[in-house]
């Protein structure tokens, strides 16, 4: 019938719009809820979320040492070519010749922060950091080397 | 007890003694200019910084926090920057309609400001059928928003000032049978004879149901009228960058910005005025006491108070709602909000004949 369906209709829309209404003065009135960060000045107190991809970053441990066995396979599954490994031969106690990690370029200037690296890699030797402030007056800067110097891979990583 | 009246008379009492009544009568057109200029320019500010921290904190966001404490002298700050602006006007247009346009709708709404009592005895001009010749004033900006949009030369402003045109004549029709329903209950055209019609009670509360239903309708109407979300489809940013004053720069600019601001305070001021008793006191039936107390708070203050609660009102309506279509625009008001505000009409004329209000 028409007449019923058009307060249907009426009361439908009144009521929709009252909900919306009610969330909105919801937030209105707890500024609790807010979720503005006033960056720079809680610079300090910055807790960013734990899936954030700020840029790739090589973990080292207390010696001085990572997992990276120089295998490429984030080179290979990084789509613009951020990732350059350099490698080299470590000889093996037993008098084997062994391949090393001796370089890992990293270009934060190519990086679209995908994640694929990361992914790729057979030993979680990489994974993505946190930090953001990447602006700096020179873009040589941007390509970094992200294993430390005099660093080696860890034992007991193949 | 501070008020407004006696000011005003002390004033006109002086003046009368010391003048001639023409002298006396250009002085205080003077004194009515500036107050006017005045409230203009604080309403552009104060109401600005209140749509954004409203708009803001409805969002979860922190708002304009940086010039000044919290953000106040924000909205100081961009008029000076516009003021700095140079006033553009586009090879193609048509110069006179477009420079004259933002005046235009400056004027109407000074001309609405005549015959609002802002408070007990403090009226620009008490004439007999105010509420008419507010109905009547209010239809002329769409001249000036028509102005803009055509002198522009520009498809987008030319759109929007049509859609414009659309919008404001064809809600103007369930405005003014709002505005009609309180006409029916009160019996007089008067502002000041309505506001005193509401000594006992405001109309919102004094109407049963039919009065609220026409205070919905007046809301939803005059939102359109301004031409504000959710109804904003005259500047539409997203589809019409900004809709009749696209070409407009600096302070022509602010102009319109100004007179959006200002519309929707005299709307605001008409809707308390009517619904909620203008600058009277909120008194319960014979509760003497309570009823004292309330009269202890200046007039003005309730009228402003009233006022700005509807001004957000409009505020969550805007940063509530998604912007209508304009089929569904002209669908709400002719196949919803026109029957609906009719047949209200009859229901409240009924009332008023029989007198079964309180």
């Amino acid at each position: 019938m028409f007449i019923k369906e058009y307060l249907t209709d009426i009361y439908k829309g009144t009521k929709s719009l009252l909900t919306g209404m009610k969330r909105t003065g919801y937030y209105f009135v707890r500024p609790r809820e807010i979720i503005t960060e006033q960056y720079p000045d809680n610079r300090e107190t910055l807790v960013m979320a734990e899936r954030f991809r700020g840029e790739v970053v090589m973990p080292h441990d207390a010696n001085n040492e990572h997992a990276c066995t120089g295998c490429t396979a984030c080179e290979l599954a990084c789509p613009n070519a951020t990732i350059k490994i350099i490698t080299k031969f470590d000889i093996t106690p037993e008098g084997k010749k062994k391949k090393a990690l001796d370089t890992f370029v990293y270009h934060l200037e190519l990086c679209t922060m995908c994640g694929l690296c990361v992914e790729a890699c057979p030993t979680a030797a990489i994974k993505m950091g946190q930090n953001f402030e990447h602006s700096v007056y020179d873009r040589s800067q941007l390509t970094k080397k992200l294993n430390n110097p005099g660093s080696k891979i860890r034992e007991g990583v193949e | 007890m501070f008020s407004l009246e006696g000011i005003t008379k002390s004033l006109q009492d002086w003046l009368y003694l010391n003048f001639n009544p023409t002298w006396a009568l250009v002085i205080e057109c003077l004194i009515v200019i500036v107050l006017a200029i005045a409230l203009f320019a604080f309403l552009g500010l104060v109401l600005v910084l209140m749509e954004r921290k409203v708009a803001a904190h409805m969002q979860i966001r922190l708002g304009p926090n940086r010039v000044g404490p919290k953000g106040m002298f924000q909205t100081a700050a961009d008029t000076l920057k516009l003021i700095m602006k140079e006033g553009l006007t586009p090879d193609g247009a048509d110069k006179f309609l477009f420079n004259l346009a933002p005046f235009v709708v400056m004027i109407v709404a000074m001309l609405i400001l005549a015959p609002i009592a802002f408070a007990k005895g403090f009226q620009i001009w008490d004439i007999n059928i105010g509420v008419l010749y507010v109905s009547a004033i209010s239809s002329l900006s769409v001249i000036g928003i028509l102005m803009a949009g055509w002198a522009s030369n520009n498809k987008y402003s030319l759109l929007g000032a049509m859609r414009s045109g659309a919008q404001i004549v064809s809600y103007e029709l369930s405005a003014g049978i709002s505005i009609l329903c309180i006409v029916v209950l009160s019996g007089s055209l008067s502002i000041n004879e309505i506001i005193a019609s509401q000594q006992n009670g405001w109309w919102l509360f004094k109407g049963h149901i039919p009065v609220i239903i026409a205070f919905v309708i007046f809301m939803i109407a005059v939102t359109a009228e301004t031409n504000r979300a959710p109804f904003d489809l005259a500047e539409a940013e997203s589809e019409l960058t900004a809709g009749f004053h696209t070409e407009y720069s600096g302070m022509k600019f602010a102009l319109f910005f100004l007179a959006e601001y200002i519309n929707i305070f005299i709307v605001c001021a008409i809707g308390a005025t009517l619904f909620l008793g203008g600058w009277m006191p909120f008194h319960i039936g014979n509760w003497q006491d309570f009823n004292h107390i309330m009269d202890y708070i200046p007039s003005s203050i309730w009228f402003f108070g009233k006022t700005f609660f509807l001004i957000f009102l409009i505020m969550w309506f805007r940063w509530t709602f998604p912007r209508l279509r304009v089929d569904q625009l002209l669908n709400l008001e002719w196949k919803y909000l026109l029957p609906i505000s009719l047949f209200n009409l009859l229901l409240v004329t009924v009332i008023a004949i029989f007198g079964w209000h309180f």
